[in-house]
């Protein structure tokens, strides 16, 4: 029979290709060197804009061809009459859309389609704005496409109300996106604002109805980690406001020690602080308490001598920050050795999250609803984590030890961070801690048998004079140890502390208890030559105790010591 | 078609039957190179499979009241040598039964005289050379009286040809009783009925023309061209054999799809949405927070149940009811589930009910948010696009054209040649056909099951939403036990199935007793079929008014083993439609008996890129010399439908547009 259908061999496929694919190397290669010689050439024409179109449109991201373009365009725009010029830049336009048809994800592209828009005489906005609904439609997680939304909103001056609606749709048809969720955590404070005005939050009333939401995508898929990390936003806080937190003077160490709500560097002449007692200034020496600190929570000034007067009655101290708009006062009375002024964590309500007391029912709901998930889905570590966040957010002290099995449960479904949720629990044993001593309005902090891997919120432990943290899994004592400037005694026998850095220009420190430590080298105990005060050292137990002539060599770096137990 | 004379004498394979499985294995083994000559005695492809514009649809009905024939041995007789023996085919198909059309849309008289009268031209042209005319005295008598509200015809498939009319007439009821138990109710036909719902029809009739302004009939007669109606009604799995045939085999670019939008089920007294999917499930406001967890936990686990055999391990012997009540679901979800995802029975077993679930689970997601894609204009359509390549690769199409016979030879016992209807003598390799041809000796020896099926112009949407232009898939549980389970596809226009202003609703479920008797309860809870609005109460006025309904059987052959017939074994019998949702059961028969007959070639391999195709021969480029003959087979047929000459030379010169319309697969995430 004639006219069968035959095919070519692959031989003569191969061969076609090869043809094929020569000349279009070819066609690239010489159209290539015609525009650049048209750039060198400073011939900036609409033939240009031909041949570079060319290119682009097989490799959208060579970043130089559209540098051409521009230079053109501008060129143009003092040649050419307004309506030349139009129909020149919608043909850009319609241009740029086959571009992107083709690779949605060039970035070359998506700037120039800005760069044209905002040099185009009538620029079309709402046009653009569909062309990022169609393009997020195809590809929900485009960000290049999400970044060119941004501008065109900002041009076009969409409202974030629409915006919020757009977000809505967007997760509706597909909750797993970050990009969606992460927009509205930044529109619903536009669109709702904070009735007290904090930055970056929103109105109660309008988090409510998100908690709604969120949970929809929770509990339809809990594994979906974008929902969890919005529901963190929701459950999160405002930013603190910077202030000084605390002034301390001590008469016999002749200090002023402050404290801020954030680490500052009051070194640098936009946080200057200045010093007045009595009402008059007063020059003096900040530093941190530690050389390695430069930005801290705490700065210390040496008085100079008879600036503290044992006869006056009392003594004013006040601080001057940010100009004078932030200050701190505090009165040392005739007798007293030392004083202060300040905000507890208790007052500030430091480890609570933002909802007002009589919202504390939905908070109870939500956590009800969470542990409701977590018995249908009890391996699911996001459920576990909220439910932590929910009841230290609720009541940090009565949860404490519901909070313990979570971690339990946590730690068992997730054994890859099993360090991540210990230094967690950490965090939040020592916050729970400092609560307790705070209600109790004692200085006296003790975290024994907490199996603490980890050490924070000192900055919140200034005027702590004995601590305990015996029993615990520490490595070593932080550099921001040495902000517990009232520190006295420090029981940290029993864990595998290898550094003692933080253990630095402590000036009332007198005993250390490292029992049972892994403290190996005289090196090791190098920081304590700054603790003047310190006469009681227990170093049993440790490595270093087997190095030979190790007694003499202590007694050389510590002469002042008194009492040293191996 | 093929002019009958020229025809060569010899094909590899003969397909007689246009309908999918036919269409497939003609397409796959002209792929491979094997010479095809694919027959259908209508005069449009399809068989079963076909659709039909609304007036080609009328066309159908009237000659499944009248299509029999009688037909002498003649000639031809000549032909067959000593040594060989005959086996006689049916020369009309007589397999559609119980056929009933309402028609409740409002007439203008003076406009359907004139409908009437080019319609009926149309009707001449569809009837087949080989149909002997009209002999039933009843059915022309009703075709004079009113073409388009004639009742209650019941077709038997038992009438051979050997029959003359009035046996058939009388012998009618009784045989359908012996010969088949399911449909034991295809005798009604009983004129007082037929009578009443005439009468009924007319009182309507007047009162809607004065109070509301509808679509009338006359507007669907005319815009009959938007119509394209399928006689079976199916839609493709995402992930189904049929779309991965198509994908593979590039068939793809020969149609367009649309997504179904929504799954739908009738529960509690009304239409709601079924949550399938993750968005779905999300958006939900009708299930609690609980419930949102318990469905997604059940289905994610149906997903991959074969890795958690322990689960269902107890509950393999006993049903996927039984299975679901153990798992915690609120009896919402569990009907949800049972009836509008895993679609099967109460009865039907665990391992059954999670296969259908976890089938229609891959499915969502790969084209859009329910698992289901539809063919524009019609699922009719996808036969056609197998026949295109079939054609494409040099198969000889010839529509209108019977086989009266095979040619046995008695010693090999296989099938040397056919007898076509011209009485001329074609040898082949491989005989393959549809068994509604087969003559009903055959059929009378196996034991086959009844769709039963209507069609329904509605003029709104079961559910209101935003769009109007959706797909929709209803499911509806059994009303009472021993009913079927009926399954409903309503078509927008955009479907290209309907006229604007209206849906193209399909009914179909497995009979249990006449199409009528079956489907029509559940159209009277879902439909209006009074047009009347003042008489409504306040919850029918919100229901679609059904314009025009019909009503048929069709015979389902898909659970008869190839065994029970008593044929040659180079003779493969295609079952026709099934009553399933999805195509898997044809697409496997096509392949199983592919390979039957050619054991060593692939199945429908990738079409090559037009690039790569050269002619042989005469330097003659195929399009002229295969498609020539198709252009006459256009002669007696202007329906769209039909292959297009002018299409094809386009499609097969210009393929790379083409595959640009094709199936994509959309990235899921």
């Amino acid at each position: 029979m004639h006219g069968r259908i035959k095919l070519k061999t692959t031989e003569e496929q191969a061969e076609q290709k090869q043809k094929e694919r020569l000349k279009k190397l070819h066609f690239y290669e010489t159209t290539r060197s015609a525009c650049f010689a048209k750039r060198k050439a400073g011939i900036l024409d609409e033939e240009g804009l031909i041949l570079s179109g060319q290119l682009l449109a097989a490799n959208p991201d060579f970043a130089t061809l559209w540098n051409f373009r521009r230079e053109i365009f501008l060129h143009l725009k003092e040649e050419k009459n307004p309506e030349e010029l139009q129909t020149l830049f919608e043909k850009e336009l319609s241009f740029l859309e086959t571009c992107l048809r083709v690779n949605p994800k060039s970035y070359g592209t998506w700037h120039h389609r800005g760069w044209v828009l905002d040099h185009s005489p009538h620029p079309d906005w709402k046009v653009e704005l569909e062309l990022c609904s169609k393009f997020l439609q195809f590809d929900e997680r485009n960000f290049h496409c999400w970044d060119y939304r941004r501008l065109v909103v900002q041009r076009a001056e969409v409202s974030p109300q629409e915006e919020l609606e757009f977000t809505h749709k967007l997760i509706g048809t597909n909750f797993s996106n970050y990009s969606s969720w992460h927009y509205r955590s930044t529109l619903l404070p536009l669109v709702y604002p904070d009735t007290e005005c904090r930055v970056g939050r929103a109105d109660e009333e309008a988090l409510l109805t998100e908690y709604e939401l969120v949970q929809n995508a929770l509990f339809t898929d809990p594994n979906d980690q974008s929902a969890w990390f919005y529901y963190r936003w929701l459950l999160g806080r405002a930013d603190r406001e910077e202030t000084v937190s605390c002034l301390y003077i001590s008469r016999e160490g002749q200090r002023l020690i402050v404290s801020f709500s954030h680490p500052v560097n009051v070194l640098l002449p936009r946080d200057e602080l200045i010093l007045f007692v009595d009402g008059l200034p007063l020059r003096v020496t900040w530093k941190s308490p530690h050389p390695q600190l430069k930005r801290s929570a705490i700065w210390i000034c040496e008085l100079p001598p008879n600036t503290i007067n044992a006869a006056c009655s009392e003594h004013n101290f006040k601080v001057h920050w940010r100009d004078g708009r932030i200050q701190r006062e505090c009165i040392l009375y005739k007798g007293r050795s030392e004083s202060w002024c300040r905000d507890s964590a208790t007052d500030q309500q430091l480890f609570r999250c933002d909802l007002s007391v009589e919202k504390t029912t939905v908070l109870q709901s939500e956590l009800n609803s969470c542990t409701q998930l977590q018995e249908l889905e009890p391996d699911n570590k996001w459920c576990a984590l909220t439910i932590i966040l929910l009841m230290r957010a609720l009541d940090p002290l009565g949860y404490e030890k519901e909070m313990l099995q979570c971690f339990q449960t946590l730690k068992a479904t997730d054994p890859m961070r099993t360090a991540y949720f210990d230094d967690l629990l950490s965090k939040f044993i020592i916050e729970n801690s400092i609560l307790k001593m705070e209600y109790a309005e004692s200085r006296v902090v003790d975290l024994s048998k907490k199996n603490l891997t980890n050490l924070c919120h000192l900055d919140q432990m200034q005027l702590v004079t004995h601590m305990n943290l015996t029993s615990n899994r520490l490595k070593s004592l932080p550099i921001h140890l040495s902000m517990m400037q009232c520190l006295e005694v420090l029981e940290a026998s029993d864990n595998e502390i290898e550094s003692l850095e933080g253990l630095v220009q402590l000036p009332r420190l007198q005993e250390i208890s490292l029992q049972n430590n892994r403290i190996s080298k005289i090196g090791d105990l190098r920081p304590l030559a700054s603790c003047p005060s310190l006469i009681l050292l227990n170093l049993k137990g440790n490595p270093i105790t087997e190095v030979p002539d190790f007694e003499s060599e202590l007694s050389e770096l510590l002469p002042s010591l008194k009492d040293l137990i191996v | 078609m093929a002019v009958a004379d020229s025809l060569p004498g010899e094909f590899d394979v003969i397909v007689l039957g246009t309908g999918l499985t036919e269409s497939i294995i003609a397409a796959a083994c002209s792929r491979v190179g094997k010479s095809v000559l694919h027959v259908d005695r209508q005069a449009y492809y399809g068989g079963n499979w076909a659709s039909f514009t609304f007036s080609g649809l009328l066309a159908w009905i009237e000659e499944n009241k009248e299509a029999f024939s009688k037909e002498e041995i003649t000639e031809w007789m000549n032909d067959i040598n000593e040594g060989e023996e005959i086996i006689l085919l049916n020369s009309s198909d007589k397999s559609i039964m119980n056929v009933e059309v309402f028609n409740f849309a409002s007439q203008d008289p003076v406009e359907d005289v004139k409908e009437e009268a080019s319609l009926q031209k149309k009707d001449d042209l569809f009837l087949t050379v080989d149909l002997v005319e009209d002999l039933k005295e009843e059915g022309s008598s009703q075709r004079k009286d009113d073409l388009f509200l004639t009742v209650a015809v019941a077709e038997s498939f038992e009438s051979g040809i050997e029959k003359s009319p009035d046996t058939y007439v009388n012998e009618h009821p009784a045989e359908t009783l012996e010969h088949n138990d399911v449909c034991t109710s295809s005798q009604k036909k009983n004129p007082e009925l037929s009578i009443d719902e005439k009468r009924s029809v007319n009182v309507c009739k007047t009162s809607v023309a004065e109070t509301r302004k509808t679509i009338t009939y006359s507007q669907i007669i005319r815009e009959s061209r938007r119509f394209n109606i399928d006689l079976v009604s199916k839609l493709l799995y995402s992930r189904g054999s049929l779309v991965d045939l198509l994908i593979k085999s590039n068939v793809s670019r020969y149609a367009e799809f649309k997504n179904v939008n929504r799954i739908l089920t009738y529960q509690n007294g009304s239409v709601e949405q079924v949550p399938c999917s993750r968005a779905d499930v999300f958006g939900s406001k009708q299930l609690t927070m609980v419930e949102k967890r318990m469905l997604m936990k059940f289905l994610s686990f149906c997903i991959e149940y074969e890795q958690h055999p322990e689960e269902y391990a107890d509950f393999k012997e006993r049903t996927f009811s039984d299975f679901l009540k153990t798992k915690n679901l609120t009896p919402n979800l569990a009907n949800f589930i049972l009836h509008s995802i895993a679609m099967v029975l109460d009865t039907d077993l665990t391992t059954e009910g999670l296969r259908a679930t976890q089938h229609f689970l891959q499915s969502l997601g790969r084209y859009g948010n329910t698992p289901f894609l539809f063919p524009l204009y019609g699922l009719g359509e996808i036969p056609q696009c197998f026949c295109r390549m079939c054609a494409v690769f040099g198969g000889i199409y010839c529509l209108r054209h019977g086989i009266r016979c095979l040619v046995v030879d008695k010693e090999t016992r296989r099938c040397k040649a056919i007898i076509d209807s011209c009485g001329k003598r074609i040898s082949c390799g491989h005989f393959l056909v549809e068994s509604s041809y087969l003559s009903d000796d055959h059929h009378q020896k196996v034991k086959y099951r009844l769709i039963s099926r209507a069609v329904l112009i509605t003029d709104r949407s079961l559910l209101k939403a935003d769009s109007e232009q959706l797909i929709s898939l209803v499911t509806v549980p059994p009303l009472k036990s021993g009913q079927p389970a009926v399954r409903i596809i309503e078509l927008c226009s955009s479907s290209m199935t309907c006229m604007q202003g209206t849906y193209l609703v399909h009914l179909t479920c497995s009979s249990v007793e006449t199409a009528k008797e079956d489907l029509s309860p559940v159209v009277s809870k879902l439909f209006s079929e009074n047009m009347k609005a003042g008489e409504k109460g306040e919850v029918e006025a919100e229901r679609p008014n059904v314009l025009w309904a019909l009503y048929f059987n069709m015979p389902d052959f898909s659970s008869v083993e190839r065994s029970s017939y008593d044929l040659p074994n180079n003779v493969y019998v295609c079952c026709g439609p099934d009553s399933g949702l999805g195509n898997d059961c044809s697409i496997q028969q096509a392949e199983h008996i592919f390979h039957q007959m050619f054991p060593d070639e692939e199945f429908c391999p990738p079409a090559p890129n037009p690039e790569d195709i050269v002619y042989d021969g005469d330097g003659t480029p195929p399009e002229e010399s295969v498609f020539k003959e198709h252009g006459e087979s256009e002669v007696g047929d202007g329906e769209e439908r039909t292959l297009d000459t002018k299409y094809l030379v386009t499609s097969t010169t210009n393929e790379a547009e083409d595959a640009q319309e094709s199936v994509k697969e959309i990235p899921t995430e």
